[in-house]
């Protein structure tokens, strides 16, 4: 060894350093980590699954979707938030939508291109959807009725209107305003490039929601176990409805499933989904 | 109390959880590592593993020749990594994982290796077993150790007078990793499985769901790789949906140890620092100014996400005070908004890629706050190691220019502030700024690079800015709407990664390497205290003033405009 250069000696420490910390933080480690939690906790380690009858049906959790084939909800069931687009709780996709406070403006389709929906209209027609599943109003500021986010390109980009499109309403719609500072607002044609007039968002005069913030935005693994305790009572009447079983029964059902903050002030109020569920399968 | 007041008081409460924890840890844990890092003793095990290396572990290391040996483990360390990823597919373990295309292997070994943690990849359909526990939790444990040794060789510059030598790189690496990283990440593993992090190394199984649809159980050492993921700074999931997937990071109470374990070695040094220099007080101004800046920042972030501007956010709330704070998109609802402000502030604080919610969709100025952060330099506190040398070049550049004002020539902790210093100190500030800002006009000059972008206008900006500053200065978190997993972004930001980690480390050591062979100027009425609060204040004045003086046109490009133009 000795009669090496210095730099070939270096460089063969640097090997020899990099397999033998490789044995003690990349096998030893993890191996003694796995084999304390196997022994100690066995259940959290390998999963945390739930079984019925003796079937593994999922993970306490693992947020799953209580929808049909169709995709429509099913009545009986608590339904999870959204997930974000090819996150919608598989757990070999897991992610977020991306998708920033600004992404208000759609593509609507139009022959030879595939529309995109923004983060604006994703979490109206979702805001709509809820609202109808549960029947309250499905109404939110920045929202048109149709279940689209209400905005409007304004030409020109600076100065006083001349021309304004309600870009997310596809023609023949009926734009959810008539006139935006006295010019006429026309509804989108497909395909059109609206892109040089500024972007408008309208509040609209909402003053009462009843959907609540998590029913209309997708989690950030897009396996999220939890709904607020807000959107579970919501939910509670059509379950009640749909299994035959008082509200109070499921009221007091969801409170039994509910998981307070830790210490009381780290984290929300979250009922568990899953668990919720087989509970009532259970009734 | 209102409910609005309420989720407010909550996101105090848990900051201030966090703070008294930290604050509870700094002079056991500083002085912990003050012993590990001057004790003259090897442990047995240790002396094993200087052997198999074939190091002599009481020889002392010049400065290039701890450089050399920094540079040397580093650049087998990527190769190994990569070769690893390129091998996957004959690996056992590796769960039927195809190889890692070469650029994506390239950027994440660049990426594990330099404490950076970027993912262009998603961990749970790219990396098998054996990649990711041997092969980027390794990385995990000795980029952080790395990290460390950097940091306590340049106290040793300010501690040793008429020097050469600023310890030996071996041991300090083998040290930092078997006394400090190992423990404690074992311990907080093993409270991350009780919490219900998932740590199996079986294969995939699955189930029918109570709707009849299919789920997989996608198995990992989640809970072994997120203790160090987190402690060590790191921030590479095993998981794509990182800290916010419920098997990383099932419940609110890990969420706020995860918090906790980012932080505490960083908030812990300048203990270290203190001792190695002789003096305690030193160290409280350094850990004084890193509270004060973590504490506006987490601040600002907070009080965005629970305002809620933007119209999505807006869209959102409905502006009903009884759902402040519930979760908004990109967050999950087990932590709620604060909460999530509260971790996406510490990962970008230190130097973690860490991400418990989508920091994408935050709003405007939330967001803006986070990639400040990271402009920041990652100094309050910063990553493991990292943050410490950083604010201690920060401290230099403090001094002289407060010797400018005086007209005297400046001296930190005894060492004269000379020319060759302060060029270096310079040198250091003007590596990562100058990185991110060519990397990102790049980037927005071509084509590939403007390809990538998910968001429209500002917004679009904001997230090329965010992925060059994450790789300039090592942090690894993303506006993840950029679609990274390009060759061109693959080798843009593994090259800036590259940079942004190796040339501030030489640069420091240099320095340190110059600091040592002084000796100490005896303190005179002329001497600048540093122990005061008057230091601390202008340590943190002058931090503030040179990151906004390079960084004001890139950030009111991006955040700041997309945050004003409502």
């Amino acid at each position: 060894m000795k009669h090496l250069p210095s730099s070939i000696r270096r460089h063969l420490a640097a090997v020899r350093a990099v397999l033998v910390l490789t044995v003690v933080t990349g096998v030893v480690y993890p191996l003694a980590v796995t084999g304390v939690a196997q022994v100690l906790f066995r259940h959290q380690a390998n999963g945390s699954l739930v079984e019925r009858n003796g079937r593994v049906v999922g993970s306490s959790l693992v947020g799953q979707s209580f929808t049909d084939s169709s995709g429509a909800p099913i009545p009986r069931y608590f339904q999870s938030r959204p997930a974000a687009a090819g996150h919608a709780y598989d757990t070999t996709a897991t992610g977020a939508s991306n998708l920033g406070p600004e992404d208000v403006v759609d593509t609507l389709p139009a022959p030879g291109r595939t529309g995109r929906r923004s983060l604006l209209t994703q979490v109206c027609a979702r805001s709509l959807a809820v609202g109808r599943l549960e029947g309250v109003s499905g109404a939110r500021p920045f929202c048109a009725p149709g279940g689209v986010g209400a905005v409007l390109r304004v030409f020109p980009a600076a100065g006083a209107a001349t021309r304004a499109v309600s870009v997310n309403q596809a023609c023949p719609a009926t734009p959810f305003v008539p006139r935006y500072q006295g010019v006429r607002v026309e509804c989108a044609r497909p395909g059109e490039d609206y892109s040089a007039g500024r972007t408008v968002p309208v509040r609209g005069a909402v003053t009462r929601v009843a959907v609540p913030p998590d029913a209309v935005t997708a989690g950030a693994s897009g396996l999220d176990p939890h709904i607020s305790v807000a959107y579970a009572v919501l939910q509670a009447p059509r379950v009640a409805r749909a299994r035959g079983l008082t509200v109070e029964r499921v009221l007091d059902l969801v409170r039994r499933h509910t998981v307070s903050p830790w210490l009381g002030y780290v984290g929300r109020p979250v009922v568990n989904v899953l668990e919720l569920n087989l509970a009532l399968d259970g009734e | 109390m209102t409910p609005s007041a309420n989720s407010a008081v909550g996101a105090v409460l848990v900051t201030g959880t966090v703070f008294l924890a930290l604050a509870l840890c700094y002079r056991p844990l500083g002085d912990h590592m003050f012993r590990v890092y001057t004790g003259a003793r090897h442990w047995r095990v240790e002396r094993v593993v200087y052997r198999l290396v074939g190091v002599d572990a009481d020889a002392e290391q010049r400065w290039p020749a701890y450089a050399r040996a920094l540079l040397a483990f580093s650049i087998v360390s990527v190769l190994a990594l990569y070769a690893l990823q390129r091998l996957q597919d004959h690996l056992f373990l590796s769960l039927g994982m195809p190889a890692v295309p070469p650029d994506l292997a390239w950027n994440t070994a660049v990426a594990f290796v330099t404490n950076t943690d970027w993912q262009a990849y998603s961990g749970e359909s790219a990396m098998g077993h054996v990649v990711q526990t041997a092969g980027l939790a390794v990385q995990n444990f000795v980029s952080a150790a790395a990290g460390l040794s950097v940091a306590v060789a340049l106290v040793r510059g300010f501690a040793r007078a008429r020097s050469d030598t600023l310890g030996n790189f071996w041991v300090d690496l083998v040290r930092g990793t078997i006394r400090i990283l190992l423990p404690i990440a074992f311990a907080a593993a093993i409270l991350l499985v009780a919490g219900g992090a998932l740590q199996s190394f079986g294969g995939h199984h699955g189930w029918t769901t109570l709707a009849g649809g299919g789920q997989t159980l996608t198995p990992a050492g989640a809970a072994s790789q997120e203790a160090i993921k987190d402690l060590g700074t790191n921030g590479g999931g095993v998981f794509n949906a990182n800290s916010a997937h419920p098997w990383e990071n099932p419940t609110a109470w890990t969420n706020l140890l995860q918090i906790f374990l980012l932080l505490v070695i960083a908030t812990s040094l300048p203990r270290t620092f203190g001792r190695m220099v002789g003096d305690n007080r030193q160290g409280y101004v350094i850990v004084s100014v890193m509270a004060f800046l973590a504490l506006i920042s987490i601040g600002v972030t907070q009080t965005a996400e629970l305002h809620a501007a933007g119209t999505v956010p807006q869209a959102t709330a409905g502006a009903a005070p009884q759902w402040s704070g519930l979760a908004a998109e990109g967050r999950e609802a087990r932590f709620g908004v604060p909460d999530s402000a509260l971790f996406a502030s510490a990962a970008t604080l230190t130097s973690t890629g860490s991400v418990d919610s989508a920091h994408d969709s935050y709003t405007a100025f939330g967001g803006g706050m986070l990639i400040f952060n990271m402009l920041l330099g990652e100094v309050a506190p910063g990553g493991a190691g990292s943050g410490l040398y950083g604010i201690l070049v920060l401290a230099v550049i403090t001094v002289f220019v407060a010797g400018l004002m005086v007209g005297r020539t400046p001296e930190y902790l005894g060492k004269k502030i000379g020319s060759r210093e302060i060029k270096l100190a310079s040198l250091y500030f003007l590596a990562t700024p100058a990185l991110v800002l060519l990397g990102t006009a790049v980037a927005m000059g071509t084509t590939a690079g403007r390809a990538g972008i998910g968001n429209g206008g500002a917004h679009g900006l904001s997230e090329v800015l965010y992925a060059f500053a994450s790789a300039g200065n090592n942090n690894g978190s993303a506006f993840s709407g950029l679609s990274a997993n390009t060759p061109f972004y693959n080798t843009a930001l593994g090259l800036c990664m590259l940079f942004g980690r190796f040339l501030p480390m030489v640069l420091v050591l240099a320095l340190a390497g110059s600091l040592a062979r002084q000796a100490p100027v005896p303190v005179s009425a002329g001497t600048l205290p540093t122990h005061r609060p008057q230091f601390a204040g202008l340590l943190a004045g002058v931090t503030i003033v040179l990151v906004a003086l390079t960084f004001l046109p890139a950030l009111a490009l991006g955040p700041l405009a997309e945050g004003l133009s409502r």
